[in-house]
């Protein structure tokens, strides 16, 4: 992997971080609001249901950490274990693929996409 | 002082492999850690392999660790650093030794030049000197990383260096922002290919080890910032 590309990599988990500080705050917030007002969880499904500002907020949620996440993960595998940078990235490609198709199946089907 | 008081010195006696030798030095008023090894090497073992030469904090070459801590010893006092009338002196961190406290420089010298430490100028043609007004903003960025003596200190107590051999450290990476910040400069769109990635400024984990240890009070992670976001702007323009 060239030095341009680890910049870029490095570059999109500043971008990453500065998105999920905020879809985590926002995350955290509505949840502690949503059962301290006492919603069930019927209740919180069906006001996701169908809201495309949620599914938006959820859709950059998940693509940011999907993004971040692996990027450290490579840094970690690279500075703390012997395995090689092929490997590294190779696994870590594994990990941004299982978060983001995870976590978008999860977002879509309290959409209403699949039921 | 009392005259009689001795110190224990536990030195580092070996290559890469080796153990701790015990020696007894006699305490003297101001006495540095450089005086405690030329002690030991001159009156106690012939033997000991150490480097040294201005022993003014000059030249940068007499760095050694100290009770596990980097330090320059021509310029650190016994009284500073001994704990209940002991040393422990070793090598620097990170880097293979050559003998007893004799470090390969090699490495760190070879990764200075990597990170495209050499000065050349921009304009070659020039035949009149440039004029850099000492309170411009580049000239006072240069300031403040130029007086590194290249004693490899920042380089021992990098962790990041520890855990990828191929971290250029803090070091070379100062330089090649004191570099970046010289208006005479040329080669700078090198310099910062050079030292992009996971070789480079972008491994640095900004624990400040190297400027909590510093001989000269420099601060490398500031510089490896700079760096950061003059790589970034490169690379956002496509000059990377």
């Amino acid at each position: 992997m060239s030095a341009r590309v680890q910049t870029w990599m490095w570059m999109a988990q500043r971008a990453s971080a500065a998105l999920l500080a905020v879809t985590i705050t926002v995350h955290l917030i509505t949840l502690i609001y949503a059962v301290r007002g006492g919603l069930s969880a019927a209740e919180i499904i069906a006001r996701l249901q169908g809201n495309v500002a949620w599914l938006c907020f959820y859709v950059i949620f998940i693509g940011a950490a999907a993004v971040h996440a692996p990027i450290g993960v490579r840094t970690i595998l690279l500075e703390s274990t012997p395995l090689s940078p092929r490997v590294a990235d190779a696994l870590c490609g594994v990990l941004l693929i299982t978060i983001l198709v995870a976590g978008l199946r999860a977002v879509f089907g309290l959409y209403g996409f699949s039921g | 002082m009392d005259r009689e008081t001795t110190l224990r010195v536990s030195v580092w006696r070996g290559t890469d492999t080796g153990r701790f030798v015990d020696y007894e030095v006699p305490r003297r008023e101001s006495q540095t850690v450089l005086d405690v090894i030329t002690y030991i090497q001159r009156r106690l073992d012939a033997s000991l392999a150490y480097r040294f030469a201005c022993r003014v904090g000059m030249c940068g070459s007499c760095a050694m660790t100290v009770n596990g801590v980097p330090r320059w010893t021509c310029r650190t006092h016994v009284a500073k650093v001994e704990r209940n009338d002991t040393l422990q002196i070793g090598p620097l961190r990170n880097l293979s030794v050559i003998k007893d406290l004799a470090v390969d420089m090699g490495e760190f010298f070879d990764k200075m030049q990597r990170a495209g430490a050499t000065f050349e100028p921009a304009d070659k043609g020039r035949a009149d000197f440039a004029v850099v007004g000492p309170e411009s903003p580049p000239r006072r960025l240069v300031d403040a990383a130029i007086e590194c003596i290249g004693c490899g200190v920042c380089y021992s107590a990098c962790e990041v260096v520890a855990w990828n051999r191929d971290y250029l450290g803090p070091a070379a990476l100062n330089r090649a922002w004191s570099l970046v910040n010289d208006v005479r400069a040329g080669g700078n769109p090198a310099r910062l290919r050079a030292v992009a990635g996971d070789a480079g400024c972008h491994s640095c984990h900004s624990h400040q080890s190297c400027r909590q240890w510093c001989p000269k009070n420099l601060n490398p992670t500031a510089s490896i910032s700079g760096l950061k976001r003059a790589v970034t702007r490169a690379a956002i323009k496509g000059t990377l």
